[in-house]
């Protein structure tokens, strides 16, 4: 059908957000408005030795002023890392104390010590200005390598040299003997530069207290709600449960940055009741540099060894993870099981073995951001492949090949069982589309222009879907992981959806109604969503980890199993008919093979008349289902970048991007490729554009836009997209999901491109015009002096 | 406080507003107009823009109070009708917006520069219209479909007769 | 922001009226660097005079070998102007590229040279071109108005109302934007007028816009990009952040210098 599984459905969200009508939280203002600004740290570390209010209290607006005392003494508990990660010594991990409103120290610039509430945002500001907090200043650490070195300031009392964990995953005795007995040996030291996710809608939050009811509502930009709830409620102890509704409305891009719980949304629930008014705060983007949670920020050492014939023998990494002054709500699994999982990448290699220490810093607190571990892999991984290929005189193509994973189910010694892929298949697919064959004249013809022209691999692999209960809670999680829906069919036949997966951008609206209307036969304007509230949907994880579509659209059909069922039972009723022989097709309930039919609103008013049921069937057609996978799911692709470098500025232009993904099945290509898009960019950002600067004090260099350079229209291509499509066997619709690859796989093909282009391949990211210009210079050094 | 009068998409209104209050804020908070997000604080990120006698300004960038008398059109004011702007149908065809944050600013943007070019007679190519982006970031899209979008809007754009000045 | 008051005096006698009448008044063209600054609460005047209602501020007239353009001119205009384009086409080239098309709807070119930001563009056109700054009590020459980072000649009260640039033989603008900001990194205006050569650098400087000497010695011999290999650009003189290195700069400033004189017209 034209608007089923597969078609490229324009979306039905869209007329909202082009007419200036979509209701973001900063867009919503109740009665009684009263509005919240925070008084933040200046000091990167300090003590805080007093607070004194009295002249902003004074201050024309000013409704109150609260700190971290009076929180704490209230009973709100600390912001929680909900990942318990075991070294490798058996101990547990170092988690420090987190209050949203700091009590005794302040961590990093940014660290919020008080909220002012004030009739106005205006006054909100002026007023937090105008509140004096005495620090006694201490010094910092800003990088996570200083963070372990003897005589490093102790940012947390039981993190003793601001160690939170020392984890390992592999073999490392089998690993060394793998290397060991290598012909070839590539060793790498790696940066995964930090990056800020810059979601364009900034983070925002309106809290409202019902004193009569006892009960609170928070309108705030989340990427799943219910989660939120669930950890203000159990961990912060703002409210029970029952006593909280959270609504995440129209929510301007996460990337990750709005999955965790900050001090600001727990502030204004708790500052609600307190006051007594309706309390909201949205953040500026200067505000969202020093609070939302930061992404990547790795130092790695690698070492893989290589046989006679180019297969692999044995990678060895050793990583240290900059978690920021405090653990964040997911930030313990990303260098972890999201991270060290995926090293194998799509390559057959026996023996591998990773250690991670992840440490504190005076930096904002790092978490997931698009991709999570993977990216930070997959760099790794590719890079190495890449080098190696270089160092033995191997085409990188060729060198992946030979050790590519070509049987499946294939077990990793990271644990991972991949499920289905095509590789090679991949690889073919993005050659093609990227003419390599024509390579070698492009590149002499740019350097009859004297530019440098590069081409650069990344064959990527991710564990999306996330993830399977049991699996993840063995593995420390705090949460299950599956999924929830509720298909609610109304008595005239149309359809409700209610999802706890979360859209802010990904286009479920009109994704989740193809699968709906396609399963049933109707037309998917008479299928709507419902998302984003806990007083509407029974109970949902949300949306990261590119798991809407494998684990939020499972949800769905497992509910829709239910209700069709349900509905071939009404319809052998009414029709006097076998179950067995009941079909649904084109909006019509048919007996098979006659020309006896209802249509379909008509079994939705027959379930909802209850005049003539079977026997003991209950009235009404609505059926929910809770969906576990049984597996992560593994997307994979193979992207190609070719880049030309202006040796005369290092200033780079990507003049091809090729990506051929493996999605599994593609409900909406259209959407999907929007995803790819918006990775990729991402992805290009991080190679050449985007860096997360402190000084050596802990002051934030980058803390705007005239500083962090994010990407524009001009710094990217138009990308050329393949899909070579494996059906994830364990989900059932084969779907393995698509949000996070682009981010995941163009960073390695870019950097490979340049440092092919400029025959060096010492280069970090961000791989700006100076860090390009500055590699050109370095590698002709030694040919100038001989 | 100043009194300050304005049209804005079309309807005249007048307020009374703090001096430095922004245009920004004026349409956010005063009229509700909330279609004019604010992304950024340093004017880089054009989720603000809006026209000003026809052409595209940041609103998070000026004075309410120094635009008396002035006639504004936000994305609430693109298309009076029933019937979307081309550069709103556009924008939805070639799927040029994900999260739809930057998306009034994009379009404001485009239809300002699909105007210019062709009261100037000039092309507006793939690599012209990401040129003139360089004031609107999008975080999403990656700017594939945002460039085909606006490409495709700007073949349905009637001329538009150079505003009398 | 904090609060300022707002006033839009009609004739430049009311505004340095106004002017003088504040305790800390700030003369607002565009708005597109004072608003942001007050934003962020790094500039906080006590009053706001707008000036752009002022008719003796607009417009561009060209006579006697120069093109003059009202301080209350917006980029746009100057980049539009077909006076501009036929006399001084670098100038137009250099104003359409200042900013983005919403900055440049709304940004002055007044705005731009009284705030002297390192990282502008304009100085590098008034510099080049050896530009007359005309205010409310008198002419400056170019080369005595740039006074360091952020700071001119000008005195207190007295706002710029024209500029008044010589038309060049030719001219030529090339600028390296800051990937981030996309303002100068290095911008380089050449300028040949009178038989006389001039380089002006932006975006570089230690201490803001700067002639650079040398290179106009070695052109002033022969106008080509030869001649700029054998001049040493001195790095310690340049800034050094985390977009570019002094020694960076320097090298920029000689591509940049090459380009703009390969862009002369």
């Amino acid at each position: 059908m034209s608007d089923g599984i597969g078609a490229r459905v324009a979306r039905k969200e869209d007329k909202r957000f082009i007419t200036g009508k979509g209701r973001y939280t900063d867009d919503i203002r109740v009665e009684n408005q009263a509005y919240a600004a925070f008084v933040r740290s200046p000091h990167a570390h300090a003590r805080v030795t007093g607070i004194n209010a009295a002249s902003a209290e004074a201050m024309e607006g000013v409704i109150a002023v609260l700190n971290g005392q009076q929180l704490t003494g209230d009973g709100i508990g600390n912001i929680i890392c909900g990942w318990a990660i075991t070294s490798k010594d058996g101990s547990p991990m170092n988690m420090g104390a987190w209050s949203a409103l700091a009590t005794e120290k302040v961590r990093y610039v940014g660290d919020a010590v008080a909220v002012v509430v004030a009739e106005t945002q205006a006054q909100a500001r002026l007023a937090a200005e105008a509140v004096e907090v005495d620090y006694e200043e201490l010094p910092a650490v800003v990088q996570a390598d200083a963070a372990l070195s003897g005589g490093a300031p102790e940012i947390h009392d039981n993190a003793p040299g601001n160690l939170i964990y020392d984890w390992e995953l592999g073999d490392e005795a089998a690993t060394d003997a793998g290397i060991a007995e290598a012909a070839h040996v590539t060793e790498l030291d790696i940066t995964n530069q930090r990056l800020s996710p810059n979601p364009m809608e900034p983070r925002s939050a309106v809290a409202i207290y019902d004193g009569a009811e006892d009960h609170y509502t928070l309108y705030t930009t989340s990427q799943n709600p219910h989660v939120a709830r669930l950890v203000l409620s159990a961990f912060y102890q703002v409210a029970p449960e029952h006593k909280l509704r959270v609504i995440a409305p129209d929510v301007g891009g996460g990337f990750g940055s709005k999955i965790y719980i900050y001090p600001e949304e727990i502030t204004c629930l708790w500052a609600s009741m307190k006051t007594g008014r309706s309390v909201k705060w949205t953040s500026d983007r200067s505000e969202a540099f020093l609070t939302d949670a930061h992404g990547r920020d790795h130092i790695t050492k690698a070492k893989m060894g290589f046989d006679a014939s180019g297969r692999i023998t044995g990678f060895k990494i050793d990583t240290i993870a900059n978690f920021g002054a405090y653990m964040s709500l997911f930030s313990s699994a990303v260098p972890t099981y999201l991270y060290a999982t995926l090293l194998s990448g799509q390559y057959d290699i026996s023996n591998i073995h990773c250690n991670v220490r992840a440490v504190y810093t005076n930096t904002v607190p790092v978490d997931a951001y698009r991709g999570a571990g993977r990216p930070e892999a997959c760099y790794l991984i590719e890079r190495m492949m890449e080098t190696a290929a270089r160092e033995m005189g191997l085409d990188p193509g060729e060198l992946r090949r030979r050790n590519f994973i070509t049987a499946f189910p294939h077990e990793t010694p990271v644990i991972m069982a991949y499920d289905a892929g095509d590789f090679g298949g991949n690889l073919d697919k993005a050659m093609a589309a990227a003419d390599v064959a024509g390579f070698a004249a492009r590149k002499a013809e740019a350097a009859g222009r004297g530019k440098l022209r590069g081409l650069g691999y990344s064959c990527y692999i991710e564990a999306c879907g996330i993830a399977p209960s049991a699996a993840v809670g063995s593995l420390g999680a705090g949460v299950g992981l599956w999924e929830s829906a509720e298909v609610r069919v109304n008595p005239v036949g149309t359809i409700e959806i209610l999802t706890g997966s979360h859209s802010h951008g990904q286009g479920h609206e009109t994704t989740f109604a193809q699968v709906v209307a396609d399963r049933f036969g109707l037309p998917i304007d008479n299928v709507s969503i419902v998302h984003g509230d806990t007083d509407k949907v029974q109970f949902g994880m949300g949306t990261y980890g590119s798991r809407s579509g494998a684990v939020g659209i499972s949800a769905i059909v497992k509910a829709m199993d239910k209700v069709e069922a349900k509905v071939k039972k009404i319809a052998a009723h009414t029709l006097e008919a076998s179950e067995e022989d009941i079909v649904i097709e084109g909006g019509e309930v048919k007996v098979a093979g006659t020309d006896k039919s209802m249509g379909w609103h008509e079994v939705g008013l027959a379930a909802y008349t209850g005049h003539n049921l079977p026997e003991g069937l209950e009235p009404g057609l609505k059926e929910g289902a809770f969906y576990d996978p049984i597996n992560f799911t593994f997307p994979a692709g193979a992207y190609i970048a070719e880049v030309e470098v202006d040796p005369e500025t290092g200033v780079t232009q990507i003049v091809r991007f090729t990506a051929a993904d493996d999605f599994g099945t593609i409900i909406n290509p259209m959407i999907v490729e929007g995803q790819v898009h918006g990775g990729v960019a991402q992805g290009i950002g991080q190679a050449m554009l985007e860096q997360v600067v402190y000084d050596e004090g802990g002051q934030l260099i980058t803390g705007s836009y005239m500083d962090y350079c994010m990407p524009r229209a001009d710094d990217v291509p138009f990308y050329t997209l393949e899909h070579n499509s494996t059906v994830c066997p364990n989900n059932p619709l084969g779907i393995k999901g698509c949000g996070e690859a682009g981010a995941i796989g163009a960073p390695p093909a870019v950097i490979n491109a340049i440092t092919d282009a400029i025959g060096s391949n010492d280069l970090a990211m961000p791989a700006t015009p100076q860090a390009v210009w500055s590699a050109i210079q370095a590698s002709k050094a030694p040919l100038a002096a001989e | 406080m100043t009194n300050v009068t304005m049209t804005v998409n079309g309807k005249s209104v007048s307020r009374e507003v703090p001096d430095t209050m922004l245009l920004s804020e004026f349409l956010r908070e005063e009229l509700r107009l909330t279609g004019t997000h604010v992304g950024c604080d340093t004017s880089q990120c054009g989720a603000c823009v809006v026209h000003l006698g026809g052409n595209a300004v940041k609103s998070c960038t000026a004075l309410a109070v120094s635009l008396d008398g002035a006639d504004i059109t936000t994305i609430e004011g693109v298309a009076p009708g029933a019937d979307l702007h081309p550069m709103q149908a556009a924008f939805n065809v070639h799927h040029g917006l994900q999260c739809g944050f930057c998306t009034p600013g994009m379009i404001m943007s485009g239809i300002d520069m699909v105007n210019r070019y062709q009261a100037e007679g000039r092309a507006l190519t793939p690599e012209a219209i990401r040129h003139e982006l360089e004031g609107n970031i999008c975080r999403c899209t990656g700017y594939h479909n945002i460039v085909k979008a606006i490409e495709d809007a700007a073949s349905k754009m009637a001329p538009m007769a150079k505003a009398a000045e | 922001m904090y609060e300022a008051k707002y006033h839009k005096p009609a004739s430049l006698t009311d505004a340095a009226t106004a002017l003088a009448g504040s305790s800390d008044g700030a003369v607002l063209a565009g708005g597109q660097t004072l608003l942001p600054t007050m934003k962020q609460h790094l500039a906080a005047p006590s009053d706001l005079i707008d000036v752009r209602a002022i008719d003796a501020m607009r417009g561009i007239t060209v006579s006697e070998g120069a093109v003059t353009i009202g301080a209350a001119t917006t980029h746009a205009e100057v980049a539009g102007s077909a006076v501009v384009r036929e006399n001084i086409p670098a100038l137009a080239c250099l104003a359409g590229g200042i900013g983005d098309p919403a900055v440049r709807h709304m940004g002055t070119m007044g705005g731009s040279v009284a705030n002297n930001d390192p990282a502008a563009d304009y100085p590098a056109a008034v510099l080049g071109l050896g530009a007359t700054v005309v205010t409310t009590s008198r002419e400056i020459p170019a080369d005595e108005f740039f006074d360091g980072l952020f700071s001119t000649d000008l005195e207190e009260g007295e706002i710029i109302t024209q500029i008044r640039f010589p038309i060049a033989a030719r001219a030529g603008y090339s600028k390296f934007p800051n990937p981030a900001s996309r303002y100068a990194l290095v911008g380089v205006f050449v300028a040949e007028t009178g038989g006389a050569i001039r380089v002006a650098v932006t975006g570089a400087g230690a201490d803001g816009v700067f002639r650079h000497s040398g290179m106009e010695a070695a052109l002033a011999t022969t106008v080509s990009t030869s001649v700029l290999d054998d001049v040493a650009v001195d790095a310690g003189d340049l800034v050094s952040d985390i977009h570019a290195s002094a020694e960076y700069r320097a090298h920029l400033v000689t591509v940049m210098a090459k380009r703009a004189v390969e862009a002369l017209s």
